[in-house]
């Protein structure tokens, strides 16, 4: 899958996502959900906001050295007998994959969840040679056999869907016959996979995080199948965006509480697991070869820029659990696999703003993402910059849009303001949620609608998107 | 093992240091110490039974069965989990210390395999039938309720993994507060130049999945259940 993924039209994409009830009242829910079991995980960390202090330390420190960092992670995996490969691009990726998997003659591949793969394509890299990818997150999973349907959410990737589609999709592609109770699923699911796993010729990861100081990574995950993957086959390849990478253990320890508690409020998952170079002497099990591919695919433009924070990103997905338009219009409205605040700021990083100039809008810059980021990155600074660079640095825009950019300027500068938006930005998110459009409200409240109430130009992506919104309010009523 | 290949670096590195400015990659980067430390704040002062009860309490969020016992009724426990389990099958790893708490003959009288350090197929092909799986727990970090396995040699990174059921065995002496002193343990094995485990494991609870409708359930790759039995004089 590539990173630009459904419809291409920004207006198509977010006018389906209004239009799918199902997708919206999940995404509610698991948002409602994850946001709470966040918002309980970090209080009981203590001091919430010296962790995140020390892992923005931590992840500044990181990618202002990112050079000495990768170098060390190359030297020790090398040491160990692990091959390494730096590829800046995705396609040089691919091509290196895709060697390893004819070298060993490899059918069938097992993989276990990975963003990076997504982005570059993988998958359709190594079809094209004749290799069977099978994607053995359980999420993944039901995406793979749904003829590829993308996935809307970077932790839950099959969130728009509901239990009777999955038992459908199960029945028509695999002849399941039981009921759609999660349970009965998802232990088909094992079934099935388990016979992948024992059979495949490769496993392939992606990273959490990479550890310079030993050439480790760290797999995150609940269901155990990046263990499998890790375990079984003989051949292992993981592939790794550059900047995922910490200096040492003790950094490790920082970004993996950060991570399973901002992700899904979990004291740690079920798993982690660090791995070190191929098997070693007297071990029975795990890769007797590995191959640590290192991706740039545009990230290194990032570097050195105002958007360097950006690559500070640890993929927790709090920013896209609390943000209100992602609560309204769903993941695929974005068109990128990375959808969320974190996604409206990467996506025209990593492509271009001919692409994704639109993302860049599709946020109220409540400022709510930054408030929960566990390294600190400013995500809805960043919107702005882009807004600031789409309209002035690039001139794409009419006049009427830069006049909206000065508003958008005013509104976000003015910090107390600012703040108590922020504030009331739960309150704000119910009406969201029944479809009633807020237009006045008391207090600081006025403040804030009336900047969403702002002139928009004729060109505005978002008045389709308000009024879309009217009209269903109307039609509910 | 030979060294492995390195490819492309030297470009790909010169383009990173160009855009962040920074200086050559073999000059040591000093790592700055960092203006705060909470992770070393959290459990602070607790003793190994606060502790103890830290983990049995956490138990019950992991979905896991938590029991406590002493080494002359460990094979006692191990009977009862087995039957609550209605399992019979075991795949054990090759580890010294099953010995050293008197269980390898215990575990000769059952249906128990000792993982194979040199037979893969074998060691893989009865693990993957065996109903319940069981491995000594190098680390334990109570507050998250994580035993960590430091996964070389005969230790197997199946066991903890195929079968369909889980028991880790914990010294007492094994726990400590949370996953900072795991990696200090780690980083300090790499400071005095040893080498550290190619798998090292941090399990915590069975293994799980909320991908369908946000819905818990357990046991999706991994595990379906686990017990972890706290052995108070080992
Ligand atoms: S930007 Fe921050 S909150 Fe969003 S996914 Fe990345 S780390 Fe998490």
């Amino acid at each position: 899958m590539p990173m630009h993924i459904g419809e291409k039209d920004f207006k198509k994409r977010v006018t389906k996502g209004l239009e799918d009830d199902f997708m919206r009242g999940a995404v509610r829910s698991a948002q409602g959900r994850l946001q709470d079991k966040r918002a309980t995980a970090a209080d009981e960390l203590g001091d919430w906001e010296e962790w995140r202090t020390l892992g923005s330390e931590i992840r500044s420190h990181t990618i202002e050295h990112l050079d000495y960092y990768l170098h060390q992670l190359s030297e020790k995996v090398a040491e160990l007998g692990g091959h390494v490969f730096f590829a800046e691009t995705g396609a040089e990726a691919n091509e290196y994959i895709q060697k390893v998997a004819t070298e060993k003659k490899a059918k069938k591949i097992a993989k276990s969840k990975s963003m990076v793969t997504e982005e570059i394509s993988m998958n359709e890299a190594l079809e094209d040679i004749g290799c069977e990818v099978i994607e053995t997150d359980l999420g993944e999973y039901i995406l793979q056999l749904d003829d590829h349907d993308p996935p809307s959410h970077i932790v839950a990737p099959a969130l728009h869907k509901n239990k009777e589609q999955i038992r459908d999709v199960f029945q028509e592609k695999l002849a399941y016959l039981k009921s759609e109770k999660p349970e009965e699923l998802a232990l088909f699911a094992r079934e099935k996979l388990r016979e992948e796993f024992l059979s495949a010729d490769l496993g392939i990861t992606g990273c959490n995080f990479a550890v310079a100081e030993s050439g480790s990574f760290a797999l995150v995950t609940n269901e155990g199948n990046a263990r499998m993957v890790s375990a079984l086959p003989k051949t292992q390849i993981t592939v790794m965006g550059m900047e995922r990478i910490v200096p040492g253990w003790e950094e490790l320890d920082i970004v993996v509480s950060l991570l399973t508690r901002a992700a899904v409020g979990q004291k740690l998952t079920s798993y982690i697991t660090a791995l070190t170079g191929p098997k070693q002497l007297e071990e029975a099990d795990g890769p007797e070869e590995f191959h640590l591919v290192i991706v740039d695919n545009g990230r290194s433009k990032i570097l050195g820029t105002e958007f360097q924070e950006a690559l500070h990103c640890i993929r927790c997905a709090a920013c896209i659990n609390v943000c209100p338009v992602y609560r309204h219009v769903g993941g695929h409205a974005y068109g990128s696999i990375y959808p969320g605040p974190i996604g409206a700021v990467l996506s025209p990083l990593l492509s271009d703003y001919d692409e994704y100039k639109e993302l860049p809008y599709a946020s109220s810059l409540c400022g709510a993402c930054t408030e929960v980021c566990p390294v600190k990155i400013p995500l809805h600074e960043q919107l702005i910059m882009h807004r600031r660079k789409i309209v002035e640095d690039e001139k794409k825009t009419t006049l009427s849009e830069r006049v909206v950019m000065r508003g958008f300027e005013q509104l976000v500068n003015s910090a107390n303001l600012y703040r108590t938006a922020t504030k009331m930005a739960p309150f704000l998110t119910t009406p969201f949620a029944k479809n009633q459009l807020i237009t006045k409200g008391p207090g600081p409240l006025k403040h804030w609608t009336h900047a969403r109430d702002f002139p928009q130009p004729a060109n505005e992506r978002f008045r389709d998107w308000f009024e879309d919104r009217q009209k269903r309010g109307e039609k509910n009523a | 093992m030979p060294k492995g290949n390195i490819i492309n670096r030297d470009s790909f590195l010169t383009n990173v240091r160009d855009k962040i400015g920074g200086i050559a990659a073999d000059k040591p980067v000093k790592k700055p110490s960092w203006s705060v430390s909470p992770q070393k704040k959290v459990l602070e002062g607790y003793d190994q039974d606060q502790l103890i009860s830290v983990l049995r309490e956490q138990c019950k969020e992991i979905h896991t069965d938590f029991y406590q016992t002493t080494v002359a009724e460990l094979t006692g426990t191990i009977t009862e989990v087995m039957e609550e389990y209605e399992s019979e099958s075991i795949v054990y790893s090759d580890d010294p210390r099953f010995d050293n708490a008197n269980m390898e003959e215990y575990l000769q009288g059952l249906n128990a395999f000792k993982w194979d350090r040199n037979d893969r197929e074998n060691s893989i092909k009865i693990a993957e039938r065996a109903e319940v799986g069981i491995t000594f727990s190098d680390i334990t970090l109570a507050e998250s309720g994580t035993v960590v396995l430091l996964n070389d040699k005969g230790q197997g990174r199946s066991v903890s993994l195929l079968p369909a059921n889980y028991i880790a065995i914990i010294p007492k002496t094994s726990i400590v507060k949370r996953m900072t002193q795991a990696t200090d343990y780690i980083h300090a094995q790499l400071e005095k130049g040893e080498d550290i485990a190619s798998c090292i494991n941090f399990i915590t609870g069975p293994s799980n999945s909320a991908d369908i409708e946000m819905n818990l359930v357990v046991g999706v790759h991994g595990p379906i259940r686990a017990a972890y039995i706290v052995v108070d004089d080992l």
